[in-house]
């Protein structure tokens, strides 16, 4: 029989005020094998800790309950006082009486009896503990980030920056992702090319990182500290090692009519093509959907022009497999589909356009060369109305759109309306918006500026209907403050479109095993406190995959993200959790189920000889488990017909036990 | 068939390919065959059967049999072999051991299906195309040999063995019209209530004899949980009617995804519960949400509980098929 204590915690009066502490200890004193019950106010407090020390060594505990928080609160708190009083830290149950008891229940007599109930539960499992010791697992010091955005390239650069080295993943033939596509970012109006190029050259030139781009994850297996990853090389038909980035082969390409994705499609590339300028590897890339060669066997132009003889028509998608300590996920947003939005005539007009194909038409780098021009005819536009707010803020009975804050389209918006005003002041700018939401330093103030300087119109309310008539649209709207209807014969319509996570996210996740929120953003394993940690050891988030978010922000999550990495990197080993798996030989079938099971290759089967009847020996396979590889995940525990794999610490009598108190 | 199957037996032993031969030799009466290890000629010239009442599936002897010094041959009906593999894949049975004769076969018979169509004082039958000729102490009799079919061989899932070193007879294909979950899908018809009175009118009859486990060969476990006390859920009584239901209802658990729906259990339970439907419903289940699945039809697949694709089922699927379906 153990000795075991129990702490009842108030923690102040978030337990107190729902749960009677004292005729909790007081009932739970009476259980079998406790030998001490006591409350106090604080028991994560140093006092409350000593007191615990104390009465271990005073009374010779075996055991303790603290019946307080959740375990993922205070369970290492508590684990570290009793291994300090020399007590095995797995002797140490938790009862939540807090965030299950006094924080659901309004009723303190309700409250009070679940939390004898939980406190017996745990008292029931002490009583079949036993202690457990963890291993060690060394740590992989490679550290793999997914997307090769701004978001993974600050990441990358800052984790290996501290020597490690980093692969960036990046599904698309460069890196650079969003913000190359931008023309001049806020507050600051600095051009986004200025400022992300030089990042992007640094990350191809620094010898810590390799740059693995048009590839994609394809499995992810293991562990913190020990991931083992297949990355699918896309075939480009370009040898990265030959091709100089010489650009004749685009030149050459007679297939010149693919929509050209970095402008949002609003020119033409060709087939054998680099994204931009200055793309990072600077290495053409062939699409496959387009090229001549590939499709009717006929052409070759490209291989023919190419002094460097780096086109190869035969290549093939290659799958690499690498090993990494821990994964940052950076894998970006788009801008959601318009579709549903047909009110706003997007489908309808080339003259009304997303923010980020506005975006393309100021840039200097972009279809018309910087000359704000109306998709349709080419002219000048005289009036633009900017639409905010499309698909943002959406009720979720409307079925489209989110429901959530995009956040970033108050302050693009203002961005776009003011340089609109500065480059053409004979264009009249409308802005209709539901709020204008511009926290951040200096945000206000840009706003402002649009407003007071620039004579930007800001109209509270929304746009009903846009109807494209005679060269013109016809912008149907409301004034909200001035409560009347407004009629706008405008040349463009730009809608700020809602940001959603890239389609790559969800599966990836999956891979990764990692949470998403139910709009496919990755959940954050605290978020006030662990921000860019997933709840998944050793995965951990950057930029807009978590939430939406700006280029400051994002650049700061990126830092953050990489020192979480960078601090993991540096540790030799991982203690281990001791709560793995445990098979019983003398019933294990060797049939394989767990194995089978098993997302880390924790088990393996060894012949083993057992004793038989009559003094024979009898060979069975029987599974064995790498403890230091084993999780603890408890998948085996089920998959097991004969109940011969056990889980230590979380035994299947431990939890009957556990659930017999409970019913008693 | 039977001459053949001796010939084939006995040629095996001669010519030292294997040291014992399983097959099948008439037990209490001549209709309730046993499995039998023979390791002579004159064995089996005197004892060895294959009749039309040779439904055992003997894969699961070969867990013991295979582990033996030299070899042994089997004999393999195509639903036995989905048994065969499926030992095979969970490293049950060593393969080098055994010498397999995979047996066309076109259904074994029930002789509850010969009783129950009136036939009474049975001293033999036997099979002429079509039908059974049938020796009774009152004289003869005849029977269409598709009425007496055992319940699995009326839906026969497959007439195909998926692993032999040789056949007799020609090797046949799978049938996955077969029509063996029709009885499933009644079930799924019934209101929780009419279903819940079924099974208790079926399970309540149950006398806790085990044959179910013991002729099952995914009941193959070294220590079973119903044996183990540690288990919680070790053999006890049928005291209560909660007893009987758990037990079968957690053997069903157990055996999903590597049941080869062998219908053995339901043959051979004395009270003639139809237990072959708990494994049918799970397997219908499966092929539902995960697509179709054999167990045993294969060496590489794994069933589809113990697998995880990223296209599976979300859980909300499989809690919104639940309820009253």
């Amino acid at each position: 029989m153990q000795r075991i204590g129990v702490f009842v915690c108030w923690c102040g009066s978030n337990i107190a005020a729902t749960v009677d502490v004292e005729a909790v200890a007081d009932a739970l004193s009476k259980e079998p094998g406790v030998v001490f019950a006591t409350n106090y106010q604080y028991m994560c407090s140093k006092s409350g800790q000593d007191m615990i020390r104390e009465k271990i060594k005073e009374l010779g505990l075996t055991g303790v309950v603290i019946c307080s928080c959740s375990p993922r609160m205070h369970e290492a708190t508590f684990r570290k006082t009793c291994e300090s009083a020399g007590l095995n830290p797995y002797m140490v149950e938790i009862a939540n009486i807090r965030e299950q008891v006094s924080w659901v229940h309004k009723d303190k007599a309700v409250g009070t009896e679940k939390a004898i109930i939980l406190g017996r539960a745990a008292i029931a499992k002490v009583q079949l503990n036993t202690p457990l010791i963890a291993g060690q697992t060394p740590v992989t010091k490679r550290a793999l980030v997914i997307g090769g955005g701004i978001a993974g390239i600050q990441t990358a650069l800052d984790i290996a920056d501290a020597g490690f080295p980093v692969d960036i993943v990046e599904k698309n033939p460069t890196i650079g992702g969003k913000m190359a596509q931008l023309d001049k970012t806020f507050p600051t109006l600095d051009c986004a090319a200025c400022i992300l190029t030089p990042k992007m050259v640094d990350a191809g030139q620094n010898e810590n990182i390799r740059i693995l781009s048009y590839s994609e994850i394809e499995d992810v297996k293991g562990y913190i500290g020990n991931f083992d990853v297949k990355i699918r090389r896309k075939a480009r038909y370009v040898d990265e090692e030959k091709c100089t980035g010489c650009g004749t082969c685009m030149e050459k390409c007679p297939m010149k009519k693919v929509p050209n994705e970095f402008n949002m499609g609003l020119d033409n590339r060709t087939a054998i093509y680099i994204p931009f300028a200055q793309a990072v590897p600077k290495v053409a890339t062939i699409d496959a959907n387009y090229c001549l060669k590939l499709n009717t066997g006929k052409c070759g132009i490209c291989s023919k022009v190419c002094l460097a003889d780096a086109v190869d028509y035969e290549q093939k998608d290659e799958i690499l497999e690498e090993k990494y300590g821990a994964i940052v996920v950076a894998t970006g947003f788009n801008p959601i589909s318009l579709e549903k939005f047909d009110e706003f005539a997007y489908s309808q007009s080339p003259d009304v356009v997303s923010s980020l194909e506005f975006e393309r038409l100021m840039n200097a780098a972009g279809p018309t060369g910087g000359t704000l021009l109306r998709p349709s005819d080419k002219t000048h536009p005289h009036t633009i109305v900017f639409v905010q707010c499309v698909g943002s803020r959406c009720d979720a009975s409307a079925e489209k759109g989110k429901e959530y804050c995009s956040k970033i389209c108050c302050m693009y918006t203002a961005k776009h309306a003011m340089l609109t005003r500065e480059k053409y002041p004979d264009t009249e700018v409308y802005v209709f918006y539901i709020d204008v939401r511009t926290p951040g330093k200096g945000f206000d103030e840009f706003y402002r500026r649009a407003v007071e300087q620039y004579n930007v119109h800001y109209i509270k309310g929304m746009v009903g209907k846009v109807v494209p008539e005679g060269g013109k649209l016809k912008v149907q709207a409301s004034d909200l403050l001035d409560n009347r209807q407004i009629h706008i014969d405008a040349d463009m319509v730009v809608l700020a479109a809602a940001i959603e996570p890239d389609k790559s996210a969800r599966p990836l996740a999956t891979k990764l095993t990692a949470s998403m929120d139910t709009n496919d953003f990755f959940t954050e394993a605290h978020p006030k406190l662990r921000p860019v940690e997933s709840p998944t050891a050793g995965i951990f988030l950057s930029g807009t995959c978590q939430g939406p978010k700006d280029i400051p922000e994002t650049v700061a999550q990126a830092g953050a993200a990489a020192s979480k990495v960078i601090s993991l990197l540096v540790k030799d080993n991982l203690v281990g959790n001791p709560c793995v798996a445990k098979p019983d030989e003398l019933m294990c079938n060797g049939c394989s189920s767990c194995e089978k099971v098993c997302p880390y290759g924790a088990i393996t089967y060894e012949d083993k000889p057992f004793r038989g009847p009559n003094r024979t020996t009898l060979i069975r396979r029987v599974a064995v488990v790498n403890p230091a590889v084993c999780q603890g995940c408890g998948a085996c525990t089920v998959a097991c017909p004969s109940g011969a794999m056990d889980l230590l610490g979380f035994s299947n009598r431990q939890i009957m036990a556990e659930v017999d108190a409970i019913c008693k | 068939m039977q001459a053949v199957i001796k010939k084939k037996a006995i040629e095996l032993l001669e010519s030292g390919t294997v040291n014992r031969v399983l097959g099948w030799k008439a037990g209490e009466f001549f209709y309730d065959l046993t499995p039998a290890v023979f390791t002579t000629p004159e064995q089996i010239e005197k004892d060895f059967v294959y009749s039309v009442f040779s439904g055992a599936n003997m894969s699961k002897y070969l867990i013991d049999e295979s582990k033996k010094e030299g070899k042994v041959a089997a004999f393999i009906k195509p639903c036995d072999g989905y048994s065969f593999v499926q030992l095979q894949k969970e490293h049950r049975i060593v393969r080098e051991n055994i010498y397999a004769v995979g047996l066309a076969c076109d259904g074994m018979c029930d002789m509850r299906e010969i009783r129950e169509a009136g036939i009474k004082g049975v001293t033999s039958v036997e099979e002429d195309g079509e039908t059974l000729k049938i020796g009774t102490i009152y004289g003869e009799k005849t029977m269409a040999k598709k009425d007496a079919l055992l319940e699995r061989c009326v839906h026969c899932k497959s007439k195909k063995v998926v692993d032999c070193d040789e056949m007799i007879g020609e090797n046949g294909e799978e049938n996955r019209d077969c029509g063996r979950f029709d009885e499933v899908e009644k079930l799924e018809a019934m209101s929780p209530d009419e279903r819940f009175a079924f099974w208790r009118s079926q399970l309540s009859r149950c006398i806790r004899c085990n044959a179910c486990r013991e002729v099952c060969p995914a009941c193959s476990c070294v220590k079973c949980v119903f044996d183990n006390p540690n288990s919680g859920i070790a053999q006890k009584a049928a005291a209560s009617d909660f007893e009987e239901n758990n037990f079968h209802i957690i053997r069903a658990f157990h055996v999903a995804g590597r049941c080869t729906d062998c219908g053995e259990c339901s043959r051979v339970c004395p009270e003639h519960i139809p237990l072959h439907l708990l494994n049918r419903k799970f397997i219908k289940d499966m092929n539902e949400l995960y697509g179709f699945y054999q167990a045993g039809a294969d060496f590489e697949s794994k069933p589809p509980v113990m697998n995880y694709t990223t296209g599976d089922a979300e859980p909300s699927i499989v809690y919104a098929r639940g309820g009253d379906k």
